[in-house]
């Protein structure tokens, strides 16, 4: 275990320290004291290691993380995870604005709430919340799956792409173009998966779930669909 | 009856002829106008402004004899790598999806041979560029299609988009005729949307929220590449003033007729301002903060010849970006092209409805067929002779002015032709000392 004092060795020394190991390496595990909310924490990390987080952090934690498990024993900033292509992002405690943002590919779980436009623009990557999501949530969210055990704030999914919503709470209002669809068994098969994936099997069961999609009404323009904008 | 003679008919300036077309076309079709390319209505440029050469106060050089240097460093402010340019003319961002690979190839060709840097887009950075281009600037854009750090770590420079001159406030837009397998792959999107890229970034909001982001694009790529920040001519002071705040390295200051792969055409034509108006505030911000010359100001919008690049250096630009300049050296809008452009209900140098895609010049377009007619090489080197006669102007005027290099071309070198212009660019009126707004103006 590389135990690495942010406060006392700094920011540049830590990432300049995770951008060095490439590949294969031994230097597996990693954990990263006194963050004191310091921003870009492990961001651009591209290695198979496991780096925990022990207090809550700043903005941009994980940011475009590659191949790494990144667990942060806190609250996580804004845009948590943003644009990850790979591996897998943990946060014990809530998580703020711009979560997993642009996010394409890996997974991000949530354990406690996310606020306001959790994957925004994302494109691949998973999102699991354990918690409730705040407003505009998974706005022109193209790819990948978001989960939530709780509820979702206003605009859900506005102008959403391809992205596959599933909410086990209420819905305060869904956004343009978002509707309800109907839940099929690859659908119940993909969230069961997602769920024991995010930790949360024991917590739901994926019957519980309501899925939202695009109605694909606004994927070309047309002026009857003016007000919608 | 005695007859006298009859009113002529008179148009009237206000509902000229192509007004009243617009008017038309709007009720029968229900829908804006939709085109690319920048703005097309007159505005105060550099063409108002000339330089006045050497006097007996003066000494010109001799001009094939005394060196006049052309490069620029730019992102020496916090970058470990900086890049050095032979020439202070860059290409401007432009979409792999707006354009063909092969386009951006040969701009990728025409750069690097000219010794400059050409720029991607909304849309991902491609092979085609990467591959031909010694120095790649990668935008950082709002849709963040196709963003990876891998991109971020092979690009020589990155720049965070925050407006452009065409659109300022608007984001992207590339309809569904033009979203290819490919297109639609790299931007991870269906094929045949209209795709929308948004205006605002998803991640942060504001110039302190800008600063953390910067930084955690240096912490990404370990503080090696030059970062700069893309505004459109909106409020260059402030802007400007708050991208160095933000921590750039280079500010990007693109004026009104910029030009965008596909707006609305009210966007284009009423929103923003002539990059004459932005050059002196930016420069004047710049000053303010003791940054001028520390922090990089590229300018762009309507750079068209090296009298343009010299009176944009000449207000203070360290550099100039060419985007539809760039394109015609590559061939758009060619004559030899008119039956066709005819075909398509317009005609050579009018031809603007870039966003279809059917372009028969080849370039701004993702048909196979069309692309075919676009040869990169060629391309290329005919981007290349431009930006080499580009600088030869710059240094021809240089020179006449006593300058032995681009940069040290000065607004004390310059008079305007007209009062709009000497108010905007801060020049005196030619045969006065007069600027509108100081010495006791306005």
């Amino acid at each position: 275990m590389q135990t690495f004092d942010l406060s006392k060795e700094g920011l540049r020394a830590l990432n300049s320290s995770l951008h060095a190991l490439k590949g294969q390496t031994n230097m597996t595990a990693w954990e990263v004291i006194n963050p004191k909310g310091a921003h870009a924490i492990a961001a651009g990390v591209d290695a198979p290691v496991d780096i925990t987080v022990r207090g809550s952090t700043g903005y941009y934690c994980a940011g475009m993380n590659k191949l790494a498990t990144i667990r942060i024993k806190g609250s996580a900033g804004p845009g948590v995870a943003e644009n990850m292509m790979s591996g897998t992002v943990i946060i014990d405690g809530d998580a703020s604005q711009y979560a997993g943002a642009t996010g394409r590919g890996g997974l991000l779980v949530i354990k406690g709430n996310a606020s306001s436009r959790c994957g925004i623009s994302m494109k691949g990557i998973d999102i699991v919340v354990h918690g409730n999501i705040g407003h505009m949530s998974c706005f022109m969210a193209q790819s990948g799956n978001m989960v939530v055990l709780g509820d979702a704030g206003e605009a859900l999914g506005d102008s959403l792409y391809e992205a596959r919503l599933f909410v086990r709470g209420s819905v305060k209002s869904l956004g343009a173009d978002c509707i309800e669809k109907e839940m099929r068994p690859e659908h119940i098969a993909l969230l069961a998966d997602l769920l024991k994936r995010g930790e949360a099997d024991g917590k739901a069961r994926p019957e519980e779930f309501k899925r939202y999609g695009s109605a694909r009404k606004l994927y070309n323009f047309n002026i009857d669909n003016a007000s919608a904008y | 009856m005695t007859e006298f003679p009859k009113t002529p008919p008179r148009f009237s300036a206000t509902f000229t002829p192509a007004i009243n077309a617009e008017i038309r076309r709007a009720a029968a079709s229900g829908i804006y106008d939709i085109r690319g390319g920048g703005t097309k209505r007159h505005l105060p440029h550099f063409d108002d402004l000339l330089f006045l050469g050497a006097s007996i106060s003066r000494y010109p050089l001799e001009g094939y004899r005394e060196k006049c240097a052309t490069d620029v460093w730019l992102g020496t402010r916090f970058a470990k790598k900086p890049i050095h340019l032979d020439i202070p003319i860059t290409i401007a961002g432009m979409s792999f999806g707006a354009l063909s690979g092969p386009a951006k190839e040969a701009l990728g060709r025409g750069a690097t041979a000219a010794g400059t840097s050409t720029t991607t887009g909304d849309g991902g950075m491609t092979e085609e560029e990467r591959g031909h281009s010694k120095t790649l600037v990668y935008q950082y854009l709002p849709s963040r299609y196709g963003m990876n750090p891998d991109d971020l770590r092979r690009a020589d420079a990155i720049e965070v988009v925050v407006g452009q001159g065409a659109k300022p406030g608007g984001g992207g837009m590339l309809l569904g005729q033009k979203i290819s397998d490919r297109v639609a792959n790299m931007r991870n999107l269906p094929k045949g949307i209209d795709q929308r890229s948004a205006c605002r970034h998803p991640d942060w909001t504001g110039p302190d929220d800008l600063e953390i982001k910067i930084m955690e694009i240096r912490e990404i790529t370990d503080w090696e590449k030059p970062i700069y920040v893309k505004v459109g001519g909106a409020r260059p002071y402030y802007d400007t003033a708050l991208a160095v705040k933000a921590g750039a390295d280079v500010v990007v200051l693109d004026g009104m007729q910029g030009g965008t792969a596909a707006t609305q055409d009210v966007f284009i034509e009423h929103v923003g301002m002539p990059i004459l108006a932005c050059i002196p505030q930016a420069v004047k911000a710049l000053q303010d903060l003791g940054m001028h010359r520390k922090v990089q100001l590229i300018v762009s919008g309507g750079i068209r010849t090296g009298a343009d690049v010299a009176k944009a250096l000449a207000l203070g630009a360290d550099a100039v970006a060419i985007g539809t300049a760039a394109l015609i050296a590559l061939g758009d809008n060619d004559p030899i092209w008119e039956e066709e452009y005819q075909k398509l209900g317009t005609t050579a140098d009018a031809y603007d409805d870039w966003h279809e895609g059917r372009d028969p010049a080849g370039i701004t377009t993702q048909d196979p067929e069309l692309s075919k007619r676009f040869d990169p090489v060629l391309g290329g080197r005919r981007l290349k002779n431009y930006l080499k006669v580009m600088t030869l102007e710059a240094q021809t005027i240089a020179r006449a002015c006593g300058k032995n290099h681009l940069h040290n071309l000065e607004p004390e070198d310059l008079c305007s032709l007209t009062i709009e212009a000497a108010a905007m660019a801060g020049v005196p009126l030619a045969g006065t000392n007069w600027i509108p707004g100081r010495n006791g103006g306005f």
